[in-house]
Parts: C-alpha cells; sequence; structure tokens
C-alpha cells in the first residue's frame, strides 16, 4: 500500500548519521536523533487511530504533555513518539502489535 | 428552617444508602424516603474501589447475602434503567505453589459449593489451557459467576433510580446530629435543614461511627485504602477478573482496553482531611506483580493511581442490623473493602427490616453488639493486607480480641 | 539527601541553577528534555544549531545563546539529569524515572520549574493529523528542524501567533494567513498598559505584525466560528472574520494556541493549595512573591505563574535566592529587590497581554455537541453538556470526569480541562471558578509498567 502523502516537512539538513528505521514494516530513512514523530510523520499522514474512533492521529502538543503520540514498538513496549529519539534499526508500529487476544 | 418528614431517613448517599431508598421505594411506594449525603452521591468508597462484584472467596456468613446481591446485580437494567458496565466476567481466585494459599482457595471453593454458588477448581494444567496468558499460578477456583461493573457509574446511577421512584436524595448536605425523641428521629443537617423520621438509617461508610456515637454505641472503624492503577488501553485479552490469594495483585480489563489493578498492603486513608494518598512504592510493586501475573502486559503504561477511604472493622466483617441501643436505628457500614457487590442484596435486606421487622438473610454475623461485647476477632487478614500502623490500630481498640 | 533539586531546565530552572552553583552550591537539576532549555530556550540538536539566528531572529538567539553560555558555564557544579521525568511527588520524596529506573530522591529543597503548554480550545476537526498546538508548532522547527506544514494558518489568541508565523515564513513555509480570535480594539485598549510595562517587548510584537503584513501574510482580528475540517488530515479551515463574512482556506497544517497553561501538576500533588486566577483564566498555586510555596518547596517561572521566559528566568534567580535566604545564607538584597521591580513589571505586562488576547472561553456557550472536547478520551461537549443536565449531574469537573471520562485519559486533563468548567459553567450558568479543577494523580505522565524503583544512590 502506497502511504498516504506526508505533510510534516524537514527544512533543516541534519548531517547526523542517517538511520534506517522501519514503520508498519516499511523501511524508512530517518536521522539519528530526530524524534519518531518526525521520523513517521515524513513517512505518512499519522501516528496511530484512536482506541475510541478509531480516527487517525498525529500527535498534538509536540512537547510531551497531550500524549497523544504514544507508539509502539515491535516489542510491545509503547513510546511517546515527540519526545523519543531515532536510533538506528528502530522497529515502530502505529498499532499494538499482536498480543494474547490475538494468539 | 426546613422541617422534612419523613418515614425514613438515610445518612449517606453511597452505594448502601441509595441501594436502600431504592429498594424501600420499590417494595413500598408509599413509603417516604430520604437520602442526605455530605457530597456527592457514590463519591467515596463507593464511587472509586475496584468494581469487582466477586461472591466466591468470602467469609462463609456473607455468602447468603452475597448471593441475594448477585441475583440483583444480574438484573440491574431492569432495576435502575442502566447497564453501568456490569459484564459477568467470572473471577479467578488464584494460589500460587504454596500450600496455605492452595488451601485458602480449596476452603473458599468448598464454602461457595455449600452455600449454592457453582465453582470450579482448575490445576495448572487448566489454567495454561483457558487463559494462556496467566503466569505463576499453581490452581485457582473458578466462579462463572461472578463480575465487575464501573464503581463510577453504578452509585449515581442508583441514585437516580431512587429518585424517579420518588426517593427525595439531597446532596451537600452534611448532618450535624441527630436524636431520637420519643419515636421520632430529629436530624439537623446543613442549609437549616431538619429532617424528622420514624426510621433512621447510618450507612455515612468510613464517617458512620460519629452518628453511631450520637446514640451511644461504636465500632473500632479503621479508614483505609488500597493502592490502585490503571493501565493505558491495550487490546481487550483479559476476560476475568483475577485475585491471587495473597492480595499482591487484583486486576481486570475493561472492554475499552484499560487494566485496572489493585494490591495489598492497605495504606491508612483521612476521612477529615478527605484524603487518600497512595504510596509510590506501592504501586511499582504491584505492577511488578501485575507483570509478573501478566508478563503480555510488558510494554503497556501506568496512566493513573488512586485509592480510597473505606471503612474497616479488625474483623473484616460489616456492621448490617439494628442498633444496641436505639429501636429503629439500623446500621449498614463497614463493608471492609467488600462491599460493592453486597450494595443491593444490603438495600433490600434493609427494607426487609425497615418494612417487615426482620429479615429471611441471616445478618447475626454482622451485629454492633459484637464490639460492646467484645466478642469480635481480629481477622487473620489484618496481619498482611494492611500496613502495620493499622494494624496496631485495629488491635489496639478494647471491642476487639486477638486470635489466630 | 541533596541540598536543593531543581525540577525543570528551561528559563526559569537553568537560572535558579546559575545562582545556586555560583554560592557553592550543588543542585540536580531534572527535566524530561535531551537538552536544557525548556521550550522557549530550546537548544537544538548539534547539525542545527548554526540555524539557529535564521530560526529565531538575532535578537532572540543572542538571548538564548547568553542564557546557555550561562548554563554551560556551571556545568561542573550542576547534576543536570536530562531525559528524567518526575512523576510523583509524597512524603518529602520526589520520584524521577529515567528509562525503565524509578528513583526517589530526598531534597532539603525543591524547586519546580515545570513551565506552561499551549492552553487549549476545542474546535471542530481539531484532532485531525495536521493540527499541532502552537508552541509545538515553534519546538518542532526548533528542535527537530522541521514544518508541520506546507500551507499553514495559525490560529487562536496569543501574541505567539505572528511570532510563529513569521519564523514559518522565514524557513519557506507559506503562511495562509494568521486567524486571531482577539478583536483589533481589545488589544488597542490594552496598549497603554503594555507600552508602560515593557515598552519594548511591545515594540518587538507590533513589528512581527508589520513585518507578516509587509510579507503579504493576510491577518484577520476577531476571528469567530473557527472549524477544521478534512478527510484524514486537515484540508481547509473555515471562520468567520470581523465583518462577519465566510471564509474558507485550502491548508495542510494548523497551528492552534490560546495562551499558556501552567503545568501544576506536582505543586498539586505536593498539597500546595491553588488558586483561580482571573485574567489568565486558570488555577495558579499560591505562592509568596519570591516562589515560596511550602517549608523546602519553591515555584518559579511558567509553572507557577504566567510570565514569558524573560520572566521566568528573573522568577527562578528570586526563587534560588529563596532557598539560599531561608538556609540563613546572606543574599544580596540590591540585586534582589532589582529582580523583584523587573519580575512584578514583566508580570504586569503578560497581565495586560492575557486582556488583549483573551481566550475565547464564551465559545464553549455554543460550541457544537459533535465536538470534541477531551482527545484522550474522545468525549464530545453533547456527552458533557448531557451529563450536566441529567439529575444529579455533575456540578464541577473531577465529578464530570468521573461520570463521562472527559479528563480521565492519558494527558490528565491538561488541554480539556480549562475547557470543561467554561463549557459546564455556561451550561449551568455558574461562575467558572465554582466548577473547580482536574485533580492531580501520580504519575503526572504515563510511565512505564515495567519500570523497576533503584535505590536512590544507584547510578
Amino acid at each position: 500500500m502506497m502511504p498516504a502523502k506526508p505533510r510534516l516537512v524537514r527544512v533543516l539538513d541534519r548531517t547526523a548519521a542517517s538511520a534506517t528505521i522501519t514503520i508498519d514494516g516499511d523501511v524508512v530513512q530517518a536521522f539519528a536523533g530526530e524524534s519518531v514523530l518526525v521520523a513517521v510523520l515524513a513517512h505518512t499522514t499519522r501516528l496511530r487511530t484512536h482506541e475510541v474512533d478509531g480516527a487517525p492521529r498525529a500527535g498534538f502538543c509536540l512537547m510531551g504533555a497531550c500524549q497523544d503520540c504514544w507508539v509502539w514498538l515491535a516489542d510491545g513496549h509503547r513510546i511517546r513518539a515527540c519526545t523519543t529519539r531515532v536510533v538506528d534499526g528502530m522497529a515502530v508500529l502505529t498499532g499494538p502489535p499482536a498480543g494474547p487476544a490475538d494468539a | 428552617m426546613t422541617v422534612l418528614r419523613v418515614n425514613t431517613a438515610i445518612v449517606g448517599g453511597g452505594l448502601m444508602g441509595c441501594w436502600t431508598a431504592l429498594m424501600l421505594r420499590r417494595r413500598d411506594p408509599g413509603h417516604c424516603v430520604c437520602v442526605i449525603e455530605k457530597g456527592k452521591v457514590g463519591a467515596q468508597a463507593s464511587g472509586v474501589n475496584y468494581g469487582n462484584l466477586r461472591i466466591q472467596g468470602r467469609h462463609p456468613g456473607q455468602l447468603p447475602l452475597s448471593l441475594r446481591a448477585a441475583s440483583l446485580w444480574e438484573r440491574l437494567p431492569d432495576l435502575i434503567g442502566e447497564g453501568c458496565e456490569f459484564d459477568a466476567t467470572g473471577h479467578l481466585y488464584a494460589a500460587r505453589d504454596d500450600a496455605r494459599e492452595i488451601a485458602k482457595v480449596e476452603t473458599a471453593a468448598r464454602q461457595a459449593s455449600e452455600a449454592g454458588l457453582a465453582t470450579e477448581l482448575l490445576d495448572a494444567r487448566a489454567l495454561a489451557q483457558r487463559w494462556p496468558w496467566l503466569n505463576g499460578f499453581s490452581m485457582a477456583s473458578w466462579s462463572p459467576r461472578d463480575a465487575i461493573a464501573n464503581p463510577r457509574l453504578v452509585t449515581p446511577a442508583v441514585a437516580r433510580a431512587a429518585r424517579a421512584h420518588g426517593a427525595l436524595i439531597h446532596e451537600d448536605t452534611a448532618v450535624h446530629g441527630a436524636a431520637r425523641t420519643g419515636a421520632v428521629f430529629r436530624i439537623d443537617a446543613a442549609g437549616g435543614l431538619t429532617i424528622e423520621a420514624d426510621t433512621l438509617i447510618n450507612a455515612a461508610g468510613a464517617w458512620a461511627p460519629e452518628v453511631a456515637g450520637w446514640f451511644g454505641e461504636g465500632a473500632p472503624i479503621v479508614p483505609a485504602g488500597p493502592p490502585q492503577f490503571v493501565t493505558d488501553a491495550v487490546p481487550y485479552f483479559i476476560r476475568p477478573s483475577v485475585q491471587a490469594v495473597d492480595g499482591t495483585v487484583i486486576f481486570r480489563q475493561v472492554r475499552q482496553g484499560h487494566v485496572v489493578v489493585a494490591g495489598y498492603p492497605r495504606s491508612p486513608s483521612d476521612p477529615v482531611a478527605n484524603r487518600a494518598p497512595v504510596d509510590a512504592r506501592k504501586i511499582v510493586n504491584a505492577m511488578g506483580h501485575l507483570l509478573r501475573a501478566v508478563p503480555a502486559l510488558e510494554g503497556a503504561t501506568l496512566l493513573r493511581v488512586w485509592s480510597g477511604i473505606e471503612g474497616y472493622l479488625p474483623d473484616m466483617l460489616p456492621v448490617i442490623g439494628p442498633s444496641g441501643t436505639t429501636p429503629r436505628l439500623v446500621h449498614a457500614f463497614g463493608f471492609c473493602g467488600h462491599g460493592f457487590q453486597l450494595a443491593p442484596g444490603v438495600g433490600d435486606v434493609l427494607a426487609d427490616l425497615v418494612l417487615e421487622g426482620s429479615s429471611r438473610t441471616p445478618l447475626d454475623r454482622f451485629s454492633i453488639g459484637r464490639f460492646a461485647d467484645g466478642s469480635a476477632e481480629v481477622a487473620e487478614h489484618f496481619t498482611r493486607e494492611f500496613d502495620r500502623s493499622l494494624q496496631v490500630q485495629a488491635v489496639a481498640h478494647p471491642g476487639a480480641q486477638r486470635t489466630r | 539527601m541533596h541540598s536543593t533539586v531543581i525540577v525543570g531546565a528551561g528559563p526559569a530552572g537553568m537560572a535558579a541553577a546559575v545562582v545556586l552553583a555560583r554560592a557553592g552550591e550543588h543542585p540536580i537539576i531534572v527535566d524530561e528534555a535531551e537538552q536544557p532549555g525548556g521550550q522557549v530556550w530550546r537548544k537544538p540538536a548539534a547539525p542545527l544549531q548554526p540555524a539557529l539566528a535564521r530560526i529565531l531572529g538575532r535578537a532572540a538567539a543572542a538571548e538564548h545563546e547568553q542564557a546557555h553560555a550561562e548554563f554551560a558555564s556551571i556545568a561542573a557544579s550542576v547534576d543536570h539529569r536530562p531525559r528524567h521525568l518526575a512523576w510523583n511527588l509524597q512524603g518529602g520524596e520526589l520520584f524521577v524515572i529515567e528509562h525503565r529506573r524509578i528513583r526517589p530522591l530526598r531534597y532539603g529543597a525543591l524547586l519546580l520549574a515545570t513551565g506552561a503548554t499551549d492552553r487549549l480550545l476545542p474546535v471542530p476537526g481539531w484532532t485531525l493529523p495536521g493540527v499541532f498546538s502552537l508552541g509545538g508548532a515553534q519546538t518542532l522547527l526548533k528542535d527537530q528542524g522541521a514544518l508541520i506544514g506546507r500551507r499553514v494558518v495559525f490560529a487562536g489568541a496569543s501574541p505567539l501567533l505572528y511570532l510563529a508565523a513569521l519564523q514559518y515564513k522565514a524557513m519557506g513555509a507559506t503562511v495562509v494567513a494568521v486567524l486571531d480570535t482577539t478583536a483589533l480594539p481589545e488589544k488597542l485598549r490594552a496598549t497603554p498598559a503594555l507600552a508602560a510595562a515593557a515598552p519594548r517587548v511591545l515594540a518587538r510584537g507590533l513589528s512581527y505584525m508589520a513585518r507578516l503584513r509587509a510579507g503579504g501574510v493576510a491577518i484577520f482580528h476577531g476571528v469567530t466560528a473557527l472549524g477544521i475540517e478534512g478527510q484524514d488530515y486537515a484540508e481547509r479551515v473555515r471562520f468567520r472574520c470581523s465583518r462577519g463574512a465566510e471564509h474558507d482556506l485550502a491548508v495542510d497544517a494548523v497551528a492552534l494556541g490560546f495562551g499558556l497553561r501552567a503545568e501544576t501538576q506536582l505543586l498539586d500533588l505536593a498539597g500546595v493549595p491553588l488558586a483561580f486566577d482571573v485574567d489568565f483564566r486558570q488555577w495558579l498555586p499560591i505562592v509568596d512573591g519570591d516562589g515560596r510555596a511550602a517549608p523546602g518547596l519553591y515555584a518559579a517561572g511558567d509553572g507557577c505563574t504566567i510570565g514569558g521566559a524573560a520572566a521566568a528566568a528573573i522568577s527562578g534567580r528570586l526563587a534560588a535566592y529563596a532557598i539560599l535566604a531561608d538556609r540563613g545564607v546572606a543574599v544580596p538584597a540590591t540585586e534582589v529587590a532589582m529582580l523583584r521591580a523587573r519580575l512584578a513589571r514583566l508580570r504586569a505586562f503578560q497581565r495586560a497581554l492575557s486582556r488583549a488576547f483573551a481566550w475565547p472561553a464564551h465559545w464553549l456557550a455554543d460550541a457544537r455537541d459533535d465536538t470534541v472536547l477531551c482527545r484522550c478520551e474522545n468525549v464530545t461537549v453533547g456527552v458533557v453538556r448531557a451529563a450536566v443536565a441529567a439529575p444529579l449531574g455533575p456540578r464541577e469537573v473531577n465529578r464530570a470526569k468521573a461520570l463521562t471520562r472527559c479528563g480521565m485519559g492519558r494527558c490528565q486533563a491538561r488541554f480539556c480541562g480549562l475547557a470543561t468548567a467554561e463549557l459546564m459553567a455556561h451550561a449551568l450558568a455558574a461562575p467558572v471558578a465554582t466548577m473547580g479543577r482536574h485533580r492531580s494523580q501520580a504519575p503526572v505522565k504515563p510511565i512505564p509498567l515495567d519500570a523497576t524503583l533503584v535505590d536512590e544512590d544507584t547510578p
């Protein structure tokens, strides 16, 4: 599936090391040290869907207060995308990984 | 000054008081009943408890009352017109590989079956088969009839139903004092309100001893609450409510995905300052116990902690029944953290007492007189499930005897 | 036991650390971010630092650099702990988490300099991807070198609308419009007070507007009926201008902000009383002029009283001097007096600003029922109104939370609490202060369930 057109724009060159991460399995080029939120929203338009109504969400306050941008790592841990830094090899999920319910 | 004349006045708009008002009105539409609540209905222990509608594992003396309550919970929408997230999820009373814990579960299962509650004893293999995500328990008693409900919603819903049936509900109305003159109780409340009643029900929770004191009796209430917390929403997979026999962790998951958790030991709470502090170390401990029981929750987060101001009595049994000093004064308090499930049964039983003078449900164990004559025992739970300071408080009361 | 622990390495916390370090103390400064600076003085990651002057403008960049240089000069005397969240405060212990390790910190004095976030007002469509907080739009640029979109509308009630719009324009974004919900006459009325308190700050603010206009950016004052539309992300902004005409702008991002809201959760957990401030229309802790909140407990910066970065830095210094004075250390009386006077002027300026850029709380009176009020739990305006109207309905916000889940989610009512109170006040025709405020509960932000407690002194 083609990701929807991302809206968030990187405007300054990062000379820092690039990092390869996966977002829902898609291999994506990002930068070490940038926020997971930027890495995801420079790739697609949403971070997650809301638990209650399934509507797309993309975070809001961008400073760790609104808690709207919690996503998942493939190991099941949750991270707040706007305050978590990209590390090479990170596997990010925009929905919960398969749990016991799906086993 | 306003004088309100009623048949029955209920001090305390918690779950007990509101169910009692509803049952009185349902059974006798001519019976004039008034609930007087210092704050908002269901805002204290009734509203902030864990939400367990557990029947099994109770003191056997409570099982008839608990079963009577269960049959009312199962008709909740008929009775109050709202569901309040009632869900017959079943309850697992689970033992680790420990002879004493196993014996306790086996005893609970036997007592349940004697009282007419169907339970099933499951070994480790059966547990692994049915709930493969559950870890660390060697056996458990499974009670499919046990349930959960949302405590935040229930009391206001019961109060609305009681009001719709004609009960008077006075919120934000503290009671300053009460006395019985002739055959009439006179209750002085905030805002110059005076209520005259034939019958007075003391359902004031952790604040009930003060009311009892106006009539020359008392009970050694220890205000306390368990540390509780809720996780963020995770995909629903925990169907039953699970309770470790040692009390280190009790958990359930709501349909929206949040896991609600309680764990002992309980901490003191302060009914005067209206505060129920939560010890951060206990929360972190309970988080660890939860993850040992359900490793699949490893990636989840802690959202919010709370406790409550619950009234405990040293023998871990409530006071339900007539006063020892005053005719037509009836007590219902001190539910020791397990009153949520009992509440509709208590309401129905109090309606028996008020309308018929006696109840078919046995109440002898719950008499307030046990604290006057020194026959109350200190339950074995008190040595494990409470902070030491609370144990000392309970044992120090002259009406309490230390036993094994 | 540590002598002083500071929570927050923003302007207030940094300035306090400088005073304490120069007095020979070794404070611990606990901060959630990777870099010191808080939101306003956020230090960009190294590759972005050369662009700072381009983003901020030369004057602001110089202030920024000076603050960081001062903080760097005391690095050896300060135990700066980045990526540490202070999540609970009880019984004289501050519980701090870093990664999955929880440490209790005992302290002689605790200074809470927790800052502020944007205050928000729910408008239709504000949960759509592409809609971000105004402060967040700036933080993203400073911290990440990224823009929230290419075609951006800045909307709300705040002088920062103009600054952020300029910053975005400078970095290549198309600023579609600035939609200021406050009317021009209100701002003109506040001008004398603003000029009296801080003429240079006022002049700087006016120059932002002038530069935007010169650059061809449409500025609308007195905007109403604001709403954001789009299928899966923000695509259009609709509003009514002060002349009554309906407008519809094509966008790909919206920055939304209505002033600042103090982060008071830790103060609340510590039992410090809060009072409703009629100008800022929010609950602020009761402290003395130097930030004393309780014995051993101090507060400074926007988490204490809304004042902006310059006021925050001064209040941080004053709180640090209060800590020293309360220990019996001699403090420079002349400097303290001067700081108090400057702080009073800057705070008076912010008060005047709060009137010039009043948040349109009255919008809640006729907000659409289907507007999401609580983003976390997805509770709508209509659900809360219905609860209020029901028999035995809620009469204050905590009860509304218990009955409707509004304010019960991950953010602990940071972004819906004030609006919920205004909504209920309108529904009940009661003063907003009587609607109360959401009681704080630990953890102040979510923490991982697999965190464990480690000893205070374990490295």
